[in-house]
């Protein structure tokens, strides 16, 4: 049962200056928010879900042209990308920890440390989407071609329109991934104001943990992304 | 078949109205009889869980009954019979293009006797179109790069209304047209003057032209799978599966050969997409069904009506 | 209880406490969000119902002569995205909901005001969307945005529609994340589930709903707004791509957002009739199960929407059987009601009128759903009027009276003053005789074979009579829609002022002034008492005469 305590007056609303008018207790607000993060995150698992959902058709239909245009894709930038947003995810549950123990400067240095593989991992992306423009890899252009073969079949030619396809998928999905991370970028820069100031302790940290929620939502997403769209039919 | 559905209908009609006005009348009467009187407060009752059960039970079985006829006429109405006539039907904004199997074509106006099943396969040139016969009750949604099928039996003769039922421009409204259902021996006449040469000729000569006899031979030599008695039956692919070899099968493999490549052949036969027109290739696709078939260009032994997606 | 008093004597409500622009434009107050919500919903009403005339008048003879085709095909378009997107979507829990959940509960607000702040922005920022979409030459793709139609083959503003739809949208999710986690978290000592009014527990199945189905139209929206821009072939058959896959993507938010639309307006029904037949609702559990029941069936009959579009014979079946199982929780509803009504002590005020009108009318509405729902029957009336009529029947015989409903019910609530109750009654009647008129020649025509979506019908002029019996309606109707807007306004200057409670009924809302504190309540509410407890309410109270 969630139903809260009953509210006074007077009482916690001067101890906390956090605690805002409409909740009773402090521990209403906490799980208030966290339950609101939480539902959040399952809307955006149904927005992502609709671009999964197209994805699984069509690579049901072209493997062979989706396997093709993966294995375009640059491994080393993906896994290196991998690499740092799982690091990034480390260092954002740190901050949330170094708050749970109240060590108040390390908050600071976990989240820039995070704003800083964020921002690698956006850089990286920028590159890979640089690469993909200069080898005319971008669906919908006049110019487009996606040159050899279906992998470990030589004599079958790529399919340029299924091609276009896995492309189109390629950056919808990552573009609205990365526009994700930039979104959660302000948000730690936010964050790291705020942590600069103090404003985390051990009895108060829900934005700090509910935006690591965010973080790592994102992170479980190009968890999903880089098998999906990197790893297609990939042999040693 | 119209019968059929007017029969369900005229049912659902009637389980309806009851249903209609049993509610109307049961708000009305209590309305009317329990208006507030002083001195006779509301009687409060929590519920029932045997009428719960009761008025979810009986409705759903009466629904069963619903889906279950509905589901019947739909099975029929979704397999044309295997003997029908053919007519391929090309639609585009904002007119209806046919083509007999005997040659004739027609826009916007289909001939066709009295009591000969007619299966329509179909396809659109642009957008999403819909070919509705109200008299006869039937509707498909015409798609554009591939193939769907409806089909009608007509039994009286007449004109009937045909109207494109899925939005698609400007003129939607406009891209209608009739269903002229006549006696055996008009139709005869009607199709006697014209002189066309027969969709699946049409389809040979255009085999030939295109080069696809030089791969697809009728012996076991050729670099592309023989096709003679080929159509309706099931394809083993290289991947290992298997697939019925229906219209949409052979319209796939005309334009995208190397969808689906055939189980110890090389995936070398180029594609014709933008090469050749709709009806071209229906052409092509009615003259590789005639093959091995009895000759009869109104018969065409077919499987399943279309591949669809779930 | 002390009741702040302003300096000019009157007592302190959430509308007088500050005036200013600002003070609305800035306000976290969910009372004030939700009259901020009202004038939206209401502009957009008009012009929706502005379009619908003009389709109606277009209809009344055969050829197509008021408007040339393309303006018809952009007048239903905008007509429909309008009213599903900018008016029934967010008409009663951004509103009503807004307003009341938050009072029901026992709470002083939402868990997010400053969230519900900016669901309404971005309301308003899709409104504008919408508004410049119209201004700017208008859309006509249909509501339904079908491709390769909308992505290839039209030259007008299908990317800015497409973005207001998708704005919006968000607006849509995030209200139903805060009444989610409001009615979990937010309830006063003693209301438990189990004491929640129905009203509440519609509003939180619907929020399910919104939560879950409208993210997958967005992402669906942005394909299209994407490959019309950049040509690309996700939807296209001639690039490889598949016209089916939006439609699934589509339907799979599209139908359970009809249920966004009906489940709110399904519990202000329940309100409602109990407190004009002084009962306590039959069935409480299963009224509230029915709730969750029709949210959660909903997800899974989508493709009934696309019997006819190519989908598998198979998948038709499923589809149809599963179309079923949801019409259940629907009869359910509509037997409890009317129990409710057995051995009540019943008043015709206008909200008990409107609630007649909602009772009969979403039952043949949701009748002729169960003809849609099969399979044989669907080949033939689907995309026809027999469509548009069961809809119609729906969304605005069911949920537009029961907003209606709602909005006389609570007006005393929400502006302190009474509407007159004379003109009420004659508004309802005046809607429920339009709208009958309106559609249900349209059921016929359906059956007739008259498709939907036709500008010009010269060649079937047998279709005109019922289309002019239904324009005549549509007249009807209008004058019945403008009465209440003409009356509430007129009230808030020259109306009756309001007492706590004028209908004696139960809930937490009306234990609380009429207009409300900025606060809702002075002390947090202790709850100890069962839902639609009329039984005490009425032995408490002396018989006084309900204010007519």
């Amino acid at each position: 049962m969630h139903t809260s305590p009953p509210a006074t007056v007077e009482g916690e609303a001067h101890q906390n200056p956090a605690l805002l008018h409409h909740f009773a207790t402090e521990e209403q607000q906490k799980n208030a928010a966290s339950l609101g993060m939480w539902i959040f995150l399952i809307t955006e698992i149904m927005f992502f879900g609709g671009m999964f959902c197209a994805y699984l058709v069509y690579r049901f239909w072209y493997f062979g042209d989706f396997a093709a245009g993966s294995s375009s894709l640059n491994l080393t930038l993906g896994t290196v990308n991998t690499i740092v947003l799982i690091g990034s995810s480390l260092t954002v549950a740190m901050a949330v920890r170094c708050a749970q123990v109240g060590k108040q400067k390390a908050i600071v240095v976990y989240l820039l440390l995070t704003l800083i593989l964020g921002l690698a991992f956006l850089g990286i992306k920028a590159k890979e989407y640089k690469d993909k423009f200069d080898e005319h890899h971008i669906p919908g252009e006049a110019a487009f071609h996606l040159e050899g073969h279906v992998p470990r079949h030589p004599d079958i030619p790529v399919n340029q329109q299924h091609a276009q396809i896995y492309f189109s998928l390629y950056f919808a999905m990552t573009g609205m991934h990365a526009l994700h991370m930039i979104i959660g970028v302000g948000l730690f820069m936010f964050l790291t104001y705020k942590a600069h100031k103090g404003v985390y302790r051990p009895g108060y940290y829900t934005p700090l943990e509910n935006s690591g929620l965010f973080w790592h939502f994102v992170d479980i997403v190009w968890i999903y992304l880089f098998p999906l769209l990197y790893l297609i039919d990939r042999h040693p | 078949m119209a019968n059929n559905v007017d029969a369900l209908y005229i049912f659902l009609l009637v389980v309806s109205a009851m249903m209609t006005a049993l509610i109307f009348t049961m708000v009305v009467f209590f309305a009317v009889r329990y208006r507030k009187r002083p001195g006779q407060p509301a009687e409060q009752i929590d519920g029932s869980h045997a009428l719960e059960i009761t008025w979810s039970v009986i409705p759903f079985c009466v629904f069963m009954v619903f889906f279950g006829w509905g589901a019947a006429l739909y099975f029929r109405e979704r397999r044309p019979p295997q003997t029908s006539a053919e007519v391929y039907t090309v639609a585009k904004q904002w007119m209806w293009k046919f083509e007999h199997m005997e040659g004739q074509r027609e826009i916007n106006e289909l001939h066709v006797p009295v009591g000969r099943d007619v299966k329509m396969i179909m396809t659109s040139q642009d957008v999403i179109h819909s070919f509705y016969v109200p008299a006869f009750r039937i509707k498909q949604d015409v798609l554009p790069g591939r193939y769907t099928v409806a089909w009608f039996h007509p039994t009286k003769p007449g004109t009937y209304h045909l109207f494109c039922a899925e939005y698609c421009g400007t003129m939607h409204s406009g891209m209608i047209g009739s269903v002229v259902v006549m006696e055996p021996k008009d139709y005869e006449a009607w199709m006697g003057g014209g002189g066309s040469q027969p969709l699946a000729v049409t389809g040979e000569k255009l085999f030939a032209e295109l080069g696809c006899v030089t791969c697809h031979r009728s012996d076991t030599q050729g670099r592309g799978p023989n096709l003679v008695g080929l159509f309706g039956k099931p394809v083993l692919l290289e991947d290992g599966r298997s697939v019925a070899a229906d219209e949409n099968y052979l319209r796939e493999s005309i334009l995208q050969p190397t969808a689906k490549i055939v189980n110890g052949f090389k995936p070398i036969m180029p594609t014709f997409q933008g090469q050749i027109s709709d009806e071209q290739l229906n052409a092509l696709v009615a003259y590789v069904k005639s093959l091995g078939q009895p000759a009869n260009p109104a018969a065409g032994r077919n499987l399943a009506t279309a591949t669809t997606q779930p | 209880m002390a009741t702040a008093v302003l300096e000019t004597g009157e007592r302190e409500t959430y509308l007088n406490r500050e005036y200013g622009i600002k003070s609305w434009l800035l306000t976290v107050d969910h009372k004030r969000i939700a009259l901020l919500y009202l004038m939206g919903i209401t502009f957009f009403f008009f012009v929706g119902g502005f379009f619908a005339l003009l389709i109606r008048l277009e209809l009344l003879t055969p050829a197509g002569d008021l408007v040339q085709a393309d303006t018809y095909n952009k007048l239903f378009t905008m007509h429909g995205q309008v009213m599903i997107f900018f008016f029934l979507i967010p008409a009663v829990p951004a509103v009503l909901g807004n307003f009341l959940i938050p009072i029901m509960i026992g709470a002083k607000d939402l868990a997010f005001p400053r969230i519900n702040l900016l669901s309404w922005y971005l309301y308003i920022i899709g409104g504008i969307l919408m508004v410049y979409t119209i201004l700017n030459g208008g859309v006509d793709t249909g509501w339904t945005f079908y491709t390769p139609l909308s992505t290839e083959f039209l030259k007008t503003n299908v990317v800015t529609a497409a973005l207001a739809v998708f704005v919006s949208g968000f607006s849509s999710i995030l209200t139903g994340l805060n009444f989610i986690v409001t009615t979990h978290r937010m309830r006063a000592p003693g209301m438990t589930w189990n004491r929640l009014p129905l009203f509440v527990w519609a509003h939180y199945a619907t929020s399910i709903i919104q939560v879950l189905g409208t993210p997958v139209v967005a992402i669906a929206i942005v394909l299209v707004a994407l490959e019309r821009v950049l040509h690309l072939g996700i939807f296209n058959p001639a690039l490889g791509g598949d016209p089916l896959l939006f439609q699934h993507l589509f339907w799979f938010y599209s139908h359970p957002a009809v249920y966004i639309m009906i489940l709110p307006g399904m519990g202000i029904i329940s309100e409602i009739v109990c407190c004009f037949s002084r009962k306590r609702v039959f069935g409480y559990k299963a009224m509230a199960l029915a709730l969750l029941g029709i949210a959660v069936v909903g997800f899974l009959v989508w493709a009934h929407h696309m019997f006819v579009a190519g989908i598998s014979l198979y998948a038709a079946l499923i589809f149809s059987f599963l179309s079923y199982f949801v019409a259940v929780p629907s009869a359910i509803k509509v037997f409890n009601w009317t129990s409710t009504m057995y051995k009540g002590s019943i008043t015709y005020q206008t909200p008990m009128l409107y609630a007649f009108g909602f009772i009969g009318l979403f039952t043949i509405g949701g009748l002729t759903g169960l003809f849609l729902a099969c399979l044989g029957i669907d080949v033939h009336v689907t995309d026809t009027y027999f469509v548009v009529a069961h809809f119609h029947y729906i969304m605005v015989g069911g949920m537009v009276m029961a907003y209606l409903g709602g909005m006389h019910f609570w007006w005393p609530k929400i502006s302190g003053r009474m509407y007159p109750e004379g003109w009420g009654r004659l508004a309802a009647l005046l809607v429920f005789v339009g709208f009958n008129l309106t559609f249900f020649p349209q059921f016929i025509l359906g059956y007739m074979g008259m498709p939907r979506r036709y500008w010009d019908y010269s060649h079937s002029p047998e279709f005109q009579i019922l289309n002019v019996l239904s324009t005549a309606g549509a007249t009807i109707l209008a004058v019945g829609y403008l009465l209440p807007m003409i009356y509430f306004l007129w009230s808030m200057r020259y109306g009756k002022p309001a007492p706590d409670n004028p209908w004696n009924a139960t809930g937490l809302e009306w234990m609380i002034p009429s207009p409300p504190t900025t606060y809702n309540f002075e002390e947090q509410p202790v709850v100890t008492w069962e839902a639609y407890n009329y039984d005490e309410v009425d032995k408490r109270r002396e018989e006084v005469p309900v204010a007519h």
